[in-house]
């Protein structure tokens, strides 16, 4: 093999590690700031993602159907209904259920996973039990290559940089603004926020629904890369818990660094071991570091 | 309240009872073979239940991957039955007869050694006690004494369910993969396909799990259970008492594998294979909401949670096939908002006060004669 | 409808003597009975559900979960061919009525279900089961109550069952020829081997090894498999880059199957620069991947929608008159089309319902009418069937390229591939 063989290899394999890094980032983003945030268990949070995938689909098909012109340039705008409506449905689902079960954060888990079958259902209901396929625009298909040999895949660019917008503006969101302080403080101290004159409710909903929104955009930019399926959702939500544990659940630093060990590792392996093998490899080091630090990579120092 | 606690003591034997003489005289009376072995497959999941009753209700430790232990007892028996099942004679299209089909699908040419003790029946029934009870153990210790608990506890379960569904798919050679452990016929020669078979099975299972609830009501009763339940709501007061928290927490961790195993053999046993569906997450939760719909500090309650979820699941597929999934969403949502202490809480808050009214409006209205005589009959 | 089968119900004189006797016995204590429909009394000795008027069978498929991507088409399929058979006047003369059970992509639950078809029900037949691992699970219970299955899924062979009919291409029927034309027209020596990880692709790809390695003196460069489910491609498609097999031979499965497509296309691995044979897509597989990331890849199959022929014609326009016009035909659906056609040659045949006399008579069935052309039963419950390359076109349509010049002869235990 050549050395710009070698080299191209190298690169594209680097790529494949941070392009997996973004893409369970984005899908245990959502998670984390529902679950540290909140301490509410989530099962449903594959079905959010689904929602914006299907919300793409959507638009694809309104933007074939009535001006194929506008084809080229809907998915921005899809990626923002796609926010919109799971940050809806999580607004609605908040308010239905997970309000009443603040005090028992274990039960959140039994009822988001009733919601997800029924909304797994409801999808198959709506659009059938057959996966579809949004037809995406050329921009986003097939490979950038700087120079012979050498393919990054615009997919994957695509997810990055949503990636790090989302990143960006959740951490603004957090440190920078109103909502970002009353959050903060409710997950210190949530009597004392609420006696400080914080709307804890009002701030649990918005946040739920923004975990939810976020999830929403993570479904729409992984109709690129993967299925969009009544059951699509399911195949992220392990790999999704797995990264918030890791990380440590109140931490979105803690978030970061465990996507990307876990991308780093699985990636890595996957390439000198065979895939199943790399998948066992990847669990069973995420299982002896929670071992030997129970609370995640970052752990917070909050008292509860 | 006390008061309550202590009549709720006292009932425990008589609802036992009610239990026992439900699944071992009313079911056999009124259902057919086939609904019977149904029954008595959900009674294998029941087991898991009970453990979690134990284990999340009493010790406050919830795990999700329960489906692990239910997997490796039910493995463990699997592996004798299918060796029993792969004689030289009825396996000779093979390219290595006398192993199981599919090791030869996968070019093994010979048992591998960690098959070998499943030979022999005493060696695999301790399998499948001491297996499942070995992994509890050592994951017990390692996570107790760092003091992972809560949510970080119920996580890590599930990361070993993960990994242990994905090395059971993965190795298909030595466990039959994605399929499992299919087409197990015989137990020592006796078929266990047979409806005789089923019917011995059944009520094999329901005498099991008589005692096995009895067991656990016991412990519950001793020190022990009332440590588990300090060790629960104050978790740091019984440290300083001086209690090992993490040393109990193990006990009851292993109990509840132990317990799942049990029902994992039995389920082998019942529905002829076994199979790596319920190694996995999804499974694991549905064995935890069978305990919550029952109450998760009820042990007969798990027993009822149980059989309603699944005779649920199969009435609604069986009768509303494009709608049914909607209704068991509504079931589990229904019970965690409205029911939170599931079936059993329903019991103690609604029916038994409407009972006691009920009593004490009898006596009101029929006063008891004052002649002492007893009515006539 | 029945003309268009070959094997009639024929008797032997005897028999036929016998039976005319016996009917001719019913028939006067039964005046109220049409002369063309057979005696429910002898059609029916092992107390299935056969009235006078009707039939039932099952059917059972995963309508929930997963597995419900894949297996829609097949009910649809079975459901179109009952109702076509009812409409020709039924099965001996007794309309089809199908009881409907959810294996909801768990495998425990198809066994639950299949029990309950045959015990309960006491259906005539079932239709049902896609994945090996469901067809694994309620082979022993179809064996010990002694009942029919139609599978209608390609699978990995190793299997065969009196009472199981096997209407796909078992694995030889799929591979060997395919790869054979890979060599002939593409002169390809090296490949790389991907699939699911589970029993179908694992022995799929181990008659592939031995076919390429023994018997065209070609290459395998690489073999691997993922978890079902695994979304990430990324390193396998590098490790491929590094290997630069002649062709990538694919059987990656389910929500797998369309992260794979999408990632090759985006490494800039497509049809110009690289040639890729594989297993696992049909149109409806296409219609989740997206056309425009499969585009000239191939498939091999026994049927693709586009077939050229007035069967398929027909079969096509019936189907999608029922289920709208943008509803796709695959190479499973079409084989579970067959399935309730086969049974009913093979009832008629035997003058009977009785399971045991279907089984006998189901090897020699011809279906004249098959969408893929024309197919027949084999002594070992498969199908003599075609082998097709259809090259995948942008608008998730597959063109045939390449096509057996013979039926291929079923051999689910190949000598040599072992």
């Amino acid at each position: 093999m050549s050395p710009s063989e070698l080299f191209n290899i190298v690169a594209m394999q680097g790529f494949a590690g941070l392009s997996l890094f973004s893409v369970l980032l984005l899908m245990g983003l959502g998670l984390a700031i529902i679950f540290g945030q909140m301490g509410v268990i989530n099962m449903a949070h594959g079905e959010f993602m689904t929602i914006g995938a299907y919300t793409i689909y959507l638009c694809s098909h309104l933007a074939e159907t009535f001006s194929p012109g506008l084809v080229p340039y809907y998915f921005p705008l899809a990626i923002l209904l796609a926010f919109v409506a799971a940050f809806a449905f999580g607004w609605l689902a908040e308010w239905l259920l997970i309000r009443h079960l603040y005090k028992r954060p274990l039960d959140t888990l039994l009822a988001t996973w009733g919601l997800s079958l029924g909304m797994q259902q409801g999808f198959r209901s709506t659009f059938g039990p057959k996966e579809v396929s949004p037809t995406l625009p050329d921009w986003l298909l097939g490979s950038w290559s700087p120079t012979d040999g050498l393919d990054i895949p615009i997919n994957g660019l695509f997810v990055m940089v949503i990636t790090l917008a989302v990143c960006a503006l959740v951490f603004l969101a957090m440190f920078r603004s109103r909502w970002g302080l009353r959050v903060r403080a409710t997950v210190a101290n949530r009597a004392m926020a609420n006696a400080t004159g914080i709307d804890t409710r009002r701030t649990d909903r918005l946040t739920y629904a923004i975990g939810c929104g976020i999830a929403g955009i993570a479904g729409a930019a992984f109709t690129t890369i993967g299925s969009t399926g009544p059951t699509s959702g399911s195949l992220y939500i392990v790999d999704a818990f797995l990264v918030v544990t890791f990380g440590g659940a109140a931490s979105l630093l803690g978030t970061i660094a465990s996507a990307f060990s876990i991308a780093q590792v699985q990636s890595i392996s996957e390439f000198f071991l065979t895939g199943s093998m790399a998948k066992v490899l990847t669990l069973s080091m995420i299982l002896v570091i929670l071992m030997m630090r129970p609370q995640g990579l970052f752990a917070s120092k909050v008292r509860r | 309240m006390n008061a309550c606690f202590e009549r709720a003591f006292a009932s425990r034997h008589t609802a036992l009872i009610l239990l026992m003489v439900l699944l071992a005289v009313v079911l056999p009376a009124s259902l057919d073979i086939f609904r019977l072995n149904l029954v008595g497959k959900y009674l294998s999941y029941a087991f898991v239940a009970v453990g979690l009753v134990m284990l999340w209700g009493y010790g406050g430790i919830l795990s999700l991957g329960q489906g692990v232990y239910f997997g490796l007892g039910g493995y463990c028996m699997a592996m004798f039955l299918k060796l029993e099942a792969s004689d030289p004679v009825s396996t000779r299209i093979q390219s290595t007869p006398g192993i199981p089909d599919f090791m030869d699908w996968n070019q093994l040419t010979e048992l591998p050694l960690l098959w070998k003790p499943f030979r022999h029946l005493p060696l695999a029934m301790l399998a499948v006690i001491l297996v499942p009870a070995l992994l509890a153990f050592v994951l017990g210790v390692a996570m107790f004494k760092r003091r992972v608990s809560g949510v970080y506890f119920a996580i890590m379960t599930q990361a070993v369910a993960l990994i242990l569904s994905v090395l059971i798919i993965g190795q298909q050679g030595y466990t039959g993969g994605v399929n499992g452990i299919t087409d197990l016929k015989t137990l020592l020669g006796w078929d266990i396909r047979s409806d005789s078979a089923h019917y011995i099975l059944y009520f094999t299972t329901v005498l099991l799990l008589g005692l096995v609830i009895h067991a656990c009501q016991w412990v519950q009763q001793s020190k022990l259970g009332t440590l588990l339940l300090a060790m629960r709501d104050k978790e740091d007061r019984v440290r300083f008492s001086g209690y090992d928290v993490a040393s109990f927490r193990t006990f009851v961790f292993c109990l509840a594998a132990i317990l799942a195993a049990l029902g994992g053999a039995m389920f082998t046993l019942q529905v002829g294979f076994m199979s790596p569906s319920f190694v996995g997450i999804v499974p694991s939760i549905e064995l935890v909401i069978f305990t919550a719909v029952g109450g998760r500090m009820s042990l007969v309650g798990a027993v009822y949670g149980t059989l309603l979820v699944n005779l649920g699941k199969t009435y609604f597929s069986e009768s509303f096939p494009d709608l049914w999934l909607f209704l068991m969403a509504a079931l589990f949502i229904g019970v965690v908002m409205a029911f939170p202490d599931g079936l059993a809480g329903i019991y103690a808050t609604s029916v038994r006060p409407w009972l006691l009214r009920r009593r004490t409006a009898a006596l009101v209205a029929a006063p008891v004669p004052q002649d002492g005589n007893p009515a006539s009959p | 409808m029945t003309s268009m089968f070959a094997g009639p119900p024929r008797m032997s004189p005897r028999r036929h003597l016998l039976c005319s006797f016996l009917s001719a016995l019913l028939l006067a204590s039964a005046p109220a009975l049409h002369a063309e429909t057979p005696a429910t009394a002898k059609v029916n000795t092992t107390g299935l559900a056969v009235a006078d008027t009707e039939v039932t069978v099952g059917q059972l498929h995963s309508a929930t979960g997963t597995m419900a991507i894949s297996e829609t088409g097949s009910i649809q399929a079975e459901q179109l061919a009952i109702d076509q058979i009812n409409a020709a006047g039924g099965v001996l003369g007794r309309k089809i009525k199908v009881i409907k059970e959810d294996g909801a992509s768990d495998w425990p639950t198809f066994a639950e279900k299949a029990k309950k078809l045959l015990v309960n029900d006491h259906v005539a037949a079932v239709f049902g089961c896609w994945t090996s691992a469901s067809r694994k699970a309620v082979l022993p219970i179809f064996e010990k109550e002694n009942g029919m299955l139609y599978y209608p899924t390609f699978y990995e062979g190793l299997e065969q069952s009196k009472n199981v009919v096997y209407t796909g291409q078992e694995a030889t029927q799929q591979i060997l020829w395919s790869l054979d034309w890979a060599k002939k027209e593409k002169k390809a020596k090296s490949f790389f081997l991907v699939g699911s990880d589970y029993i179908w692709p694992r022995t799929s790809m181990k008659i592939a090894r031995k076919h390429i390695e023994n018997f065209q003196k070609g290459k395998v460069v690489g073999e691997e498999y993922y978890p079902l489910g695994n979304t990430n491609f990324n390193s396998l498609i590098n490790k491929i880059k590094i290997a630069k097999p002649d062709v990538i031979f694919a059987a990656v499965v389910g929500g797998s199957n369309v992260a794979f497509y999408k990632q090759l296309k985006a490494a800039g691995i497509t049809a110009d620069k690289q040639m890729l044979l594989t297993l696992s897509v049909t149109e409806d597989e296409a219609l989740g991947i997206g056309g425009e990331n499969l585009a000239g890849f191939f498939s091999s199959m026994k049927y693709f929608e586009s077939l050229d022929n007035d069967n398929n014609k027909k079969f096509v326009t019936a189907f999608k008159a029922k289920y709208g016009p943008k509803s796709v035909i695959g190479d499973v659906t079409q084989a579970a089309y067959l399935g309730p056609w086969i049974w009913k040659a093979a009832v008629e045949k035997a003058g009977s319902f009785d399971v045991d006399k279907v089984a006998a008579a189901t090897p020699g069935i011809e279906v004249k009418i098959a969408p893929e052309g024309y197919v027949k039963v084999h002594q070992n419950h498969h199908l003599w069937s075609r082998a097709r390359i259809g090259m995948a076109q942008a608008d998730g349509q597959f063109k045939v390229v390449a096509e057996s010049p013979e039926l291929i002869e079923p051999n689910p235990f190949p000598k040599g591939y072992q």
